[in-house]
C-alpha cells in the first residue's frame, strides 16, 4: 500500500432507497432503506479490502457504489481525483471520461450461474468485452488472448473449455471464466461479490489463491466482499491489505487485516469473531454473544450507535449519542465510545434486555 | 469374514449401543445413458439415540441422497437398496424399505423429520406460517389446538415472537426467521429424529451459529436425536458428537468429533481439514485439495480417492480398502493410516499448540 493519491475514494458515501408506497397513495411518507449512510474508504493502487458484515448489511451497495453501478444519493466518489458521476453527467471539467473509469472497475458477481449466458459457449462469452474495447483486434489475436487467458487461471486444455457452455462448467469453472472476463478489461479494481461463497468450503482456498496470484501479476485491486471473517482475513492479510467491517450502512472498524483479527476494538467485530467456527474443539459454542438474534430492519434503524440494540456492552450513552471514528492505530479505525477512557459512556447504565430473557418471560 | 460378522463387530467397534436408526448396505443407482451412476456407495451407518451426528462431505459427493435414503425419499428413477431400520423407543424395530405408502407417510414428521436446504421453497408463498402449523397437524389427526400451542412454544424457544410470525408469510420474514420457523415445523409432530440437510446454508455466519446454538438447546428440551449434513466441516464441528465423512459416494471416516479433528486417519479427512479457512491457522499452512471428485458414473477402481491421495500406492490401485479401525470408535477406510498422519499435518493443530506455549 503506499500513501500516494488513492486509486479509489468514498467519502461521506449515502444510499437510500426509496420504497414506494403504492400509486394512489399520496399521503403517507415512503419507507427509507437507509443501506449505505456515511461510509468513508480509500482504496488504493494494488490495494485489498475485504469488507465483511452480515446480510443486509449493505456490502454490496457500497460495493456496486464503489465501482460505479449504483449512485450515491449523498457524498462522492472519485477515481483518481475525477469525481465518477460528474463524468458521467459530464458536469465540470472531465479529465476522465466515463468510459474508461467503467473499464477500470470491473466486477465478479455472487452467482457465477447467472451472470454468464447460458445460450453461448464460453469462447464467445469472453470475445465480447475484447469487441467492444478493442475493435482494432483481429480475430485469430483475440481467440489466442481468450485461450491463454483461460490457460492462465488454471482451466486446461483451453480450446476444450472455449467450446463449452456454462452449464457444462462446475461452479469453480464458471467463476473463473466470471474471473477472465472481468480481467480481460485490464481492470485497476475488481469488485468480487461474495465470489466464493457458493462454492464448496474445499475449493475456496484454491480460487483465492488464484485471484491472490493474478492480483499480484496484473497490479490489479480488489474490493472483496464476503460474510466470512475467515475467508475475508485469508484473502486481504496474503494481500497485505485491510478488512472492512459492516453494520447496518455503516463501517463500524477498518484496519489491516491481522490486526482485525487478533486485537479486534469494536464489540461487532468480536461478534463476528465468535460467529466464526474454527477446529479446535470446545472453543466457541454456547450462547451467541449478541443480546438480540435478529438484526434491526434498515428501514428504521436504531438510534445512537445503530448495534446498540445487541451489543452486549451497550450502555445507556449508546442509545442517544452517535460514536465517532476514533483513530486506534496507523490505518486503524474505530466507532464505539469505548475507546475514549473519558468518555460519559462509562458512568451510563448498562443495557440489559436480551432475547433470552425476553422470551424465558413468555415461558411462564 | 461373511458380510455379517462384519456388521455385529462394526456395531460393537463403534461403541454405538442403543441405536436409532442403523443404514446397513445402502446403495443408490441411477441408469443413465452413459451408464450406471452410483450415487451411494454400500454405506454402514448406524445413529446413536440422543446424538447429533454430522456428516460431512463436498458437494456432489452423495450426502443428500444419503439423507433422502434415510427417509425412503430417493427420487425417480434411482433405485435404492439395502436395508434402514429405524429403532422406535418403545416397540418393534422398522423396517423402512418395506412400509406402505401410508405407513411412511405417518413416520415421516411424527417419527423422524426433515428439513431441508433454502427454507424459501419449502414453504408455499401464499400461506401464512400458521396455516403451514395448521396443515401439519391436520394432515397426521393430531388435536389441533394443543398442536398449536406447542407451535408457539417452539417458535419462542427459538427466539421468535410467535403471534407475529405464525401471522406472517414466508416472504415477510427475513431468511435466519424464516429458516428458524422450518426448523420449529419440522419438530412441531414430535419426532425422534430430525434430519437437516444444509439447514443453515444461505445465511451469514453470525445467524448460523445463533441457530446451531438454538438447535442445541431444542435438542436438550425436545429429546431429539439429530443428523446434521453439511459441507460445512468446522461449523458442524462445532455442534456434533460424532463425525461421518463422505466422499465421492461413500463414507471414508467415523469417528468421535474430537478424534476426527485432531487425529483423522483418512487422507482425504486430514486435506480437508487443511483446506478449510481458518483464524488460527497460520496462513501459509493452508493448502486446497489437489483435483477434483470423481464423476459418478466412473469411479476409480479401489480406493476412489488415489488419484488425488499423495500417499497411495499400487494397492489402493487394486483393492478398495475397508474400514481400518484407529481407535475403538473411530475407523476410516485407508490403507495408509498411519502414513496419512505423517505425510499430512494438520494446520489447525499447529495453531493450538502453538497458542498453549508460553
Amino acid at each position: 500500500m503506499s500513501s500516494e493519491e488513492p486509486l479509489l475514494s468514498m467519502e461521506d458515501v449515502e444510499v437510500h432507497f426509496e420504497e414506494s408506497t403504492g400509486l394512489f397513495d399520496f399521503r403517507s411518507e415512503p419507507d427509507v432503506v437507509r443501506a449505505v449512510d456515511g461510509v468513508s474508504l480509500d482504496v488504493f493502487e494494488q490495494d485489498v479490502v475485504a469488507l465483511v458484515g452480515e446480510s443486509g448489511c449493505g456490502k454490496t451497495t457500497l460495493g456496486k457504489t464503489a465501482i460505479g453501478l449504483q449512485r450515491p444519493t449523498g457524498g462522492s466518489v472519485s477515481y483518481r481525483g475525477q469525481d465518477i458521476w460528474n463524468a458521467r453527467d459530464g458536469r465540470g471539467d472531465v479529465e476522465i471520461p466515463f468510459g474508461d473509469i467503467r473499464r477500470s472497475l470491473q466486477i465478479i458477481h455472487q452467482d457465477p450461474g447467472s451472470s454468464l449466458n447460458p445460450n453461448r459457449r464460453v469462447m464467445k462469452i469472453l470475445e465480447v468485452p475484447l469487441k467492444r474495447w478493442q475493435s482494432q483486434m483481429s480475430a485469430g489475436d483475440r481467440r489466442r488472448e481468450v485461450l491463454s487467458m483461460l490457460q492462465e487461471v488454471g482451466m486446461s486444455p483451453p480450446e476444450d473449455y472455449a467450446g463449452r457452455y456454462p452449464h457444462q462448467l462446475s461452479g469453480g469453472e464458471k467463476q473463473r471464466v466470471a474471473l477472465v472476463r472481468a480481467l480481460l478489461m485490464d481492470p485497476d479494481l475488481i469488485l468480487a461479490d461474495e465470489a466464493i461463497s457458493a462454492l464448496d468450503v474445499s475449493l475456496r482456498v484454491e480460487m483465492m489463491d488464484l485471484m491472490l496470484d493474478l492480483q499480484k501479476r496484473y497490479d490489479t485491486s480488489f474490493l472483496f466482499i464476503s460474510h466470512d471473517l475467515s475467508n475475508a482475513r485469508y484473502f486481504a492479510a496474503h494481500a497485505g491489505g485491510r478488512i472492512g467491517v459492516m453494520y447496518l450502512g455503516q463501517l463500524v472498524e477498518v484496519g489491516p487485516a491481522e490486526q482485525i483479527i487478533n486485537d479486534p476494538q469494536h464489540p461487532y467485530t468480536k461478534v463476528l469473531r465468535w460467529a466464526t467456527p474454527d477446529l479446535n474443539p470446545g472453543s466457541g459454542g454456547g450462547e451467541p454473544p449478541v443480546r438480540k438474534i435478529d438484526i434491526p430492519d434498515p428501514k428504521n434503524p436504531p438510534s445512537g450507535c445503530r448495534f446498540h440494540t445487541r451489543c452486549p456492552e451497550a450502555r445507556e450513552t449508546c442509545t442517544k449519542q452517535i460514536p465517532p471514528e476514533y483513530t486506534y492505530d496507523e490505518l486503524h479505525t474505530v466507532q464505539c465510545f469505548r475507546e475514549d477512557d473519558t468518555h460519559e459512556y462509562w458512568s451510563s447504565q448498562q443495557l440489559e434486555d436480551t432475547d433470552a430473557e425476553l422470551f424465558k418471560a413468555a415461558d411462564d | 469374514m461373511s458380510l455379517n460378522d462384519t456388521f455385529t463387530s462394526e456395531t460393537e467397534l463403534h461403541g454405538v449401543s442403543d441405536p436409532i436408526i442403523e443404514i446397513r448396505d445402502a446403495e443408490v443407482v441411477f441408469e443413465m445413458d452413459r451408464g450406471v451412476s452410483r450415487v451411494l456407495d454400500n454405506v454402514n451407518l448406524t445413529v446413536e439415540r440422543g446424538e447429533i451426528l454430522g456428516i460431512v462431505g463436498e458437494s456432489g459427493s452423495g450426502k443428500s441422497m444419503l439423507a433422502s435414503a434415510i427417509l425412503d425419499a430417493v427420487v425417480d428413477p434411482g433405485i435404492l437398496s439395502g436395508s434402514i431400520t429405524y429403532y422406535p423407543e418403545n416397540g418393534d424395530p422398522i423396517d423402512v424399505l418395506s412400509l406402505s405408502d401410508e405407513e411412511l407417510r405417518k413416520l415421516r414428521w411424527e417419527s423422524i423429520s426433515m428439513v431441508f436446504q433454502g427454507a424459501m421453497t419449502s414453504f408455499n408463498p401464499t400461506m401464512s406460517i400458521r396455516g403451514h402449523f395448521e396443515e401439519t397437524l391436520d394432515a397426521h389427526d393430531f388435536d389441533i389446538e394443543e398442536g398449536m400451542e406447542r407451535g408457539h412454544q417452539i417458535l419462542s424457544d427459538l427466539y421468535l415472537e410467535s403471534e407475529r410470525v405464525m401471522d406472517s408469510y414466508p416472504h415477510e420474514l427475513s431468511g435466519g426467521m424464516r429458516q428458524r420457523a422450518l426448523i420449529a415445523l419440522s419438530v412441531l409432530l414430535e419426532p425422534d429424529v430430525l434430519v437437516m440437510d444444509e439447514p443453515t446454508a444461505a445465511l451469514d455466519l453470525l445467524m448460523q451459529r445463533s441457530i446451531l446454538a438454538l438447535l442445541e438447546s431444542l435438542k436438550e428440551k425436545y429429546d431429539l436425536t439429530m443428523v446434521f449434513i453439511t459441507h460445512d466441516l468446522p461449523l458442524v464441528a462445532e455442534l456434533s458428537d460424532r463425525l461421518a465423512v463422505m466422499y465421492a459416494f461413500e463414507l471414508i471416516e467415523q469417528g468421535p468429533t474430537n478424534e476426527i479433528l485432531q487425529n483423522a486417519g483418512h487422507p482425504y479427512t486430514r486435506s480437508l481439514l487443511n483446506a478449510t479457512p481458518n483464524l488460527d491457522a497460520p496462513l501459509s499452512e493452508m493448502r486446497p485439495i489437489e483435483g477434483s471428485a470423481p464423476d459418478p458414473v466412473n469411479v476409480p477402481k479401489g480406493c476412489s480417492y488415489h488419484p488425488r491421495c499423495s500417499v497411495a500406492n499400487n494397492r489402493c490401485v487394486e483393492a478398495d480398502p475397508e474400514y481400518q479401525q484407529i481407535t475403538e470408535e473411530h475407523v476410516a477406510a485407508c490403507f495408509h493410516c498411519d502414513d496419512a498422519v505423517e505425510a499430512i499435518p494438520l494446520t489447525h493443530d499447529q495453531a493450538v499448540v502453538q497458542e498453549d506455549e508460553p
